[in-house]
């Protein structure tokens, strides 16, 4: 059965995640979205993985929220207040969003893993740095060059060919 | 632990469930990177609590992989959604027809 501390994560983040999603500020939205973000790194903490919530907590919460938060500074103050979606489509959503929860629950709840309990000790951030480097060492390095690539990207996507055709000209 | 694995899983599926009906609702671009970070947030909550109960160190370590990615894909989208706001002036998705046929 879970504890009080879990059911209070669950609140806050399954309540921010609507939030974010609902509200009509995008600014109060994500706000909202660093709860959510914050409340997945507690759970990481109930998981015994400190250092996977330690680094959530430093990239989502600490950089990425803070880039969505720049974002959306940078739209026009009528658009972070407007509302744009349609009636019919909201509730084909919602039945959507019923369906998907009730049947992956059931299966869930139908399935064997609750039956599936542990009394190991939690893997130590040792074994974890360890596998990074020697068993993981391709996939690091890919993903550096994943990393190094798409920084490069956004940082071309972003450029305003505009502003250097005037600087130019000058 | 007093936390049992299908608790875990619970709360992954709502936030699944929760990131559906955002992207499927929404045409605010920004709204639908929102539900896009919810639902890689569930995954990762998922891997997570499979390789604690499992008793495996690789679930860890591909949470980690998946925040870096997850960080890189952000990135991109928020450039994606500066340049369309440039070009149409609007973040409504429904106004980004110059690739339609």
């Amino acid at each position: 059965m879970a504890d009080a501390v879990f059911l209070a994560l669950t609140v806050i983040t399954i309540g921010s995640a609507i939030a974010a999603l609902e509200l009509r500020s995008l600014i109060y939205g994500s706000i909202a979205l660093m709860g959510t973000l914050g409340g997945i790194a507690g759970f990481f903490f109930l998981l015994d993985s400190p250092f996977v919530a330690l680094f959530q907590l430093a990239v989502y919460v600490g950089s990425i929220a803070v880039l969505i938060l720049f974002t959306v500074m940078l739209v026009r103050r009528e658009l972070i207040f407007k509302n744009i979606e349609d009636r019919r489509r909201k509730f084909a959503g919602l039945a959507l969003m019923l369906v998907t929860m009730v049947a992956l629950g059931a299966v869930f709840l139908d399935s064997g893993i609750k039956t599936i309990t542990t009394d190991e000790p939690a893997a130590e951030f040792r074994d974890i740095g360890m596998s990074f480097v020697t068993y993981y060492w391709p996939a690091l390095i890919l993903m550096a060059l994943i990393l190094a690539g798409s920084v490069t990207g956004s940082l071309v996507l972003a450029k305003r060919e505009d502003v250097e055709n005037d600087q130019r000209t000058s | 632990m007093t936390n049992e694995l299908v608790d875990f899983t619970l709360v992954s599926v709502a936030l699944l469930g929760i990131g559906i009906y955002g992207l499927a609702v929404k045409r605010n671009f920004i709204r639908m990177l929102f539900a896009v970070e919810i639902i890689i947030n569930a995954a990762n909550l998922n891997i997570v609590a499979f390789g604690r109960y499992l008793s495996h160190a690789a679930g860890e370590s591909l949470a980690l992989f998946s925040i870096a990615i997850a960080a890189a894909e952000v990135g991109v989208g928020l450039s994606l959604i500066i340049v369309a706001y440039r070009m149409y002036q609007n973040v409504d998705i429904a106004d980004f027809r110059s690739l339609k046929g």
